[in-house]
């Protein structure tokens, strides 16, 4: 096994040397793990059968041939050499599409997962919608997905619109978002960590801009998250945010966005009503600070041309303190 | 000379010079313009096929070395998204309708009626309608795409993404459209193939005595008949969605987005084979020359080429394995996927066995079959890989399955086209192609095309779906991309020279003779190019090797008419003389009734009322092509 | 030989002319998209100059030179189809048909037709109910959202209107003019207070 690794992953390796956080060949997650398994042992196979298949072809075009007469090669010979190697294929056929079939069973959702989410696409940004319970209220995020490590997490994939893949291949394979259908997915991360994920399918003119992050963090942090994330958002401190909060709720930034707590209860944007403690704004595009802020709120097109926020004007002092605010939205 | 009791001149009254000079007269087209317009020779049609695929062949290329133009660097600016959704669509669409197919079909135009030893193909007027058909829809495509109208979703344009709600503008019906005009000209001339190939072939070529080339087109042809009715309903489904707001894929009222999915990829995988069959005859054909004697298995060959079609259909839903189809289907479709690489594996083994046999000379077109056997079976084996489902479910729109499509279409059908191109061109110019250039091109385009398209296996497992018109700087992937598009500069230098050398080879290439290769089917028994009624006296055939069997004369079917177009009608299986049947003469008819079908096809992307006034001028063209004129080709 | 380069000859130049006649027969319909509004341009867009009553009025110059985008743009007519449904639109006017608000689809502009009143209408809001929308939404927002509303209200189709939604089918699509076909109905869901019926 060490050695068929080495094969399947020699030249992935020597290209990559990267962080890994969204690569099929460093999975991180059960079913990940699973397929990564099956994926280096089909290729290991195919790549034998490929060097056989050349070194066939190498000695059947140079192999020493007599100059004046070619002792004719029996028919007999060649029929069973033929038939012996349509016979191993169809072995060998046999043995991935078995092997597919089990790793198929084990890559399957359990029967009761312990946490669910759902996950609704759309052009190009990911809503993540935490269902309450008796102790928390529900809320929802967005491109930032929170699991338990080690935990059985079902997501539910919806569309509002077209039709999305998600993916995060360090976790999972992937699986289409489609509307008017429902699907769902299994999530188990056995290691602590952020992985990155991006929509597979194309969906239109962002759909390169179109990441989503999922952290995996011990159950306790998770919980802890996932009550902060349930709180209606904080009134800012300093001034300049203070001024923010005003101006975001006087400009057309509230129609279209929701900061738990205010008067912004707009639905066709993403939440923001923490949106400080997310890593990354703009589905995967920048990480979140305030400068990364003030440049995505005062000219979105020209970052992501094509997405769905207008181009607000701005006096420099009001794109100041919504930066402000939003950064304070932890 | 002397006329028989009824009249009529024939070919057994005549010396050989005055059969030439007589046979002349009645099968050329006018000179000029007219004759241009109105030819249905297969000959000028396959010729004119063959470059105006070719054409679309390096606009094709233009657009993909934009591409990566764009991806060599993380987050360039160079094309924006809408252009560059438009570019890959139109490389995917072009590439596949208007290149891919047609040239594959062309090729066949040409060589099927030579290769069964008739002197045209059945129905010409329709295949001059075909290939008029086929050029409108390029141009729609194209011309769309100039102006900034070019369809921007996808080449398999999913919905709802291609569909009226989210799909602005007229690009999808542009798409969905281009589609029509090219299905109607594949469908045309997969029809005539079957014909031409079981009722025209030369008397005493029984069905086990027919090339492996021309068995490879009927099964193709077959495949075009049963494939082409789903895209049809496909895509005139999504321009009545659009158009007039039918509900096909609409799920609130009841339609389904995998809908399309299910039409579309029951078309487009047997569509691969359409692709690919043909290569695996032009293969077989340059191997059986190159090794010098016939290709191992016969019958085991033609059993692949059936079995390939037949599984071609039972595959489809491998396309769809991240749709969210229930997991037992899923894995039935997982073994019928990995099925056909039995049939794949076995005409492998076939060709090697045949070139281990035989002593390989190592010319240009033997060069690409050789690259065609390295690069195939590796597309082969990664097509193995996305059969499984949970392998699938990793690489599934990434660059691992650009690189699998590529492997498999390029390495897989284009390397046995540039190979059969530079066999066949001596057919089809008269002249020869040169050989150094030629080995400088395969080894341009063999490493180009390695060093372009292996490393995007990698980086699709280094998670980079395909489709993306830029990339973050943080992800891992700049490396890689920077020097696929280095290696991208390598292939396109071999496809450059490959023209160069075409047009130059064309324009003043060494003459050649009637058989340069010393081949064994009936093409080379005639004239290089051959005169306009391909054999002056039909060929009779007795074995699958008529060349190699008879070199010195071959036997010939004697008592055609020559006062008309004459040819000769056998039976299906045994290819027993039937009856002298006439073929149709030139006529600008067909010419008329694809402009007609044209502006009604253009105009029902505006308007349904297209379908009504439209037909009008269809009708009035199709009234005039049918029309009796007393001829005697048209009488008889 | 020769004759066969005369031939590809001609092909050549029945090529050229196909191309030429084509292109121009689509030249008109072009879709050029504009993703992003210089700045400058959008705020220009703001100058709208009414009459004192508020209904017509002239679109600033920048309009025509940008050739009259939201009109006739299809990407602007479906970006201004998702903020009908974004911005509330359907909670007073349904799909259209009207409800707590004016009908789109009856035939009746209570302010006219011109895409001017229809901008002035939701930018700045109009008695017995309309707010504006000046703080909500971009200028350029408000155009194609105008666009949107005038299409779905024109009396002859455009080409470039889209199709149905994907959604139940509630009156006929926006590109099938069915202003002309409701217009016998008269104006329907007229609420006494949104005025003097026209």
């Amino acid at each position: 096994m060490k050695a068929a690794r080495v094969v399947a992953l020699g030249l992935g390796a020597i290209a990559c040397g990267c962080s890994g956080n969204q690569s099929a060949l460093h999975p991180y997650g059960a079913p990940a793990i699973h397929v990564e398994h099956l994926i280096v042992g089909i290729v290991a196979l195919c790549t034998v059968v490929w060097v056989l298949v050349m070194a066939t072809l190498g000695a059947a075009l140079w192999r020493r041939r007599q100059k004046k007469v070619e002792t004719e090669i029996s028919q007999q010979w060649l029929t069973m050499t033929v038939t012996a190697a349509l016979a191993l294929t169809v072995i060998l056929i046999a043995g991935m599409t078995i092997a597919s079939f089990y790793t198929t069973r084990a890559i399957g959702l359990p029967a009761k997962a312990a946490l669910t989410i759902t996950l609704k696409a759309q052009q190009w940004w990911w809503q993540v919608t935490y269902a309450g319970s008796a102790a928390m209220p529900g809320f929802q995020t967005a491109n930032e997905i929170h699991i338990p490590v080690g935990q059985d997490v079902q997501i539910l994939l919806e569309s509002a619109d077209v039709i999305h893949s998600f993916w995060v291949p360090s976790l999972a394979g992937k699986q289409d978002l489609v509307p008017g259908r429902s699907n769902s997915l299994l999530l188990r991360a056995e290691k602590p960590g952020v992985y990155r994920g991006q929509c597979a399918e194309f969906c239109g003119l962002q759909h390169s801009h179109m990441a989503v992050l999922v952290i995996a963090e011990a159950p306790a942090d998770y919980t802890r998250w996932a009550v902060s994330q349930s709180a209606d958002a904080i009134m800012p401190a300093g001034p300049d945010a203070a001024a923010g909060r005003t101006a975001f709720l006087a400009k057309p930034c509230a129609a279209c966005h929701t900061v738990r707590g205010t008067a912004a209860t707009g639905t066709s944007g993403p939440d923001l009503t923490h949106v400080g403690s997310r890593q990354t704004i703009a589905a995967g595009l920048v990480e979140t600070t305030r400068g990364s802020l003030a440049a995505w709120i005062a000219d979105p097109q020209t970052l992501k041309p094509g997405n769905n926020m207008p181009m607000v004007p701005l006096t420099s002092f009001e794109l100041q303190d919504i930066s402000a605010y939003m950064e304070s939205l932890k | 000379m002397t006329r028989s009791k009824d009249g009529e001149l024939r070919d057994t009254a005549l010396s050989d010079r005055e059969l030439k000079r007589a046979l002349a007269v009645t099968w050329s087209a006018p000179p000029g313009l007219w004759g241009a317009l109105s030819t249905v020779d297969h000959k000028v049609i396959g010729r004119r096929y063959v470059a105006t695929a070719f054409v679309f062949l390096a606009l094709g290329g233009v657009l993909s070395m934009l591409m990566r133009l764009q991806l060599a660097q993380p987050e360039a600016r160079f094309i924006g998204p809408d252009r560059y959704n438009q570019i890959f669509t139109m490389h995917g669409s072009n590439m596949m309708f208007l290149f891919a197919v047609p040239v594959m079909q062309a090729m066949a135009i040409y060589f099927v009626p030579l290769m069964v030893g008739t002197r045209n193909i059945a129905f010409p007027r329709l295949n001059a309608f075909s290939y008029w058909i086929y050029l409108a829809g390029g141009l729609l495509l194209w011309i769309a795409f100039v102006v900034d109208t070019g369809p921007d979703v996808g080449w398999f344009a999913y919905v709802p993404l291609s569909g009226p709600q989210y799909g602005a503008g007229k690009r999808a019906d542009v798409w969905a459209q281009m589609i029509t005009f090219t299905e109607v000209s594949a469908l045309a001339i997969a029809v005539e193939i079957v014909v031409t190939v079981f009722k025209q072939r030369a008397p005493g070529m029984s069905l086990d005595r027919l090339p492996l080339f021309v068995w490879s087109m009927v099964v193709t042809s077959f495949l075009v008949i049963m494939a082409m009715p789903a895209i049809m309903i496909a895509s005139t489904s999504l321009i009545l969605d659009r158009l007039v707001g039918t509900h096909f894929f609409n799920p609130a009222e009841g339609g389904d987005a995998l809908l399309w999915q299910h039409l579309f990829w029951f078309f487009g995988h047997p569509e691969v084979y359409i692709i690919f069959l043909p290569a695996v005859g032009m293969v077989s054909t340059i191997v059986a020359t190159f090794t010098g004697r016939p290709v191992f298995g016969y019958l085991a060959t033609v059993m692949a080429l059936i079995a390939t079609g037949i599984l071609a259909f039972g595959l489809w839903v491998h396309h769809m394995f991240v749709a969210g189809l229930p997991r037992l289907g899923e894995s039935f479709f997982t073994a019928s996927s990995m099925a056909i690489a039995v049939p794949a594996g076995l005409q492998i083994f076939c060709w090697l066995a045949t070139i281990w046999a035989g002593r390989p000379v190592f010319k240009t077109p033997f060069l690409f079959v050789i690259g065609f056997m390295v690069i195939f079976v590796i597309g082969g084996l990664t097509g193995v890989m996305v059969a499984s489902v949970p392998f699938d479910t990793q690489v599934h729109d990434t660059y691992f399955v650009v690189a699998h499509f590529h492997y498999v279409l390029v390495g897989g059908a284009v390397f046995p086209l540039l190979g059969a191109i530079y066999y066949w061109f001596p057919k089809l110019t008269g002249r020869t192609m040169s050989e150094p250039f030629g080995r400088w091109v395969f080894g341009l385009i063999f490493v180009g095309f390695n060093l372009t398209f292996f490393p995007m296996h990698i980086l699709g497992l280094q998670g980079m779906p395909r489709r993306i018109y830029t990339y973050q700087p943080e992800m891992p992937w700049s490396g890689l991309n920077m020097f696929i598009s280095l290696s991208a500069i390598i292939l396109a230098a071999g496809f450059l020279l490959f023209f160069i050398d075409a047009i130059r080879s064309a324009r003043s290439g060494a003459v050649a003779t009637a058989n340069p290769w010393g081949a064994s089917t009936l093409e080379w028994a005639t004239a290089s190019p051959p005169p306009p009624y391909n054999f002056a006296r039909l060929p009779v055939v007795d074995s699958r090797e008529p060349l190699w069997t008879e070199p010195a004369e071959l036997r010939v079917a004697a008592g055609l008419g020559v006062d008309r177009r004459e040819l000769l009608i056998t039976s299906v299986a045994e290819a027993v003389p039937e009856a002298r049947e006439s073929s149709v003469g030139n006529s600008i008819w067909p010419l008329l009734a694809a402009l007609a079908t044209t502006v009604a096809l253009v105009w029902s992307i505006f308007s349904p009322w297209a379908v009504v006034w439209g037909s009008i001028p269809v009708a009035v063209s199709l009234i005039g092509w049918f029309w009796p004129k007393g001829v005697p080709e048209d009488e008889s | 030989m020769k004759r066969e380069i005369s031939h590809s000859n001609v092909a050549f130049a029945a090529a050229a002319i196909a191309i030429g006649i084509t292109s121009a027969a689509l030249g008109w319909l072009r879709e050029p998209r504009e993703l992003r509004l210089d700045p400058p341009v959008a705020s220009g867009l703001d100058g709208l100059r009414l009459m004192p009553n508020g209904i017509s009025g002239t679109p600033p110059e920048s309009y025509f030179a940008l050739g009259k985008p939201y009109e006739t743009d299809a990407y602007n007519l479906s970006q201004g189809k998702r903020l009908y449904a974004w911005f509330g639109c359907p909670a007073c006017h349904g799909d259209g048909r009207g409800g707590a608000g004016p009908s789109f689809l009856d035939g009746w502009w209570l302010y006219g037709p011109e895409i001017v009143s229809i901008v002035a209408s939701i930018r700045d809001g109009r008695p017995h109910g309309m707010p504006p929308f000046r703080d909500r939404m971009t200028i350029e927002q408000i155009w194609q959202l105008a666009g949107y509303v005038q299409t779905i209200g024109a009396y002859t189709p455009k080409v470039a209107a889209p199709g149905r939604d994907d959604d139940k089918q509630t009156r006929p699509a926006e590109n099938r003019g069915p202003a002309k076909i409701l217009f016998d109905q008269g104006p329907v869901g007229v609420h006494p207070d949104q005025g003097p019926s026209p």
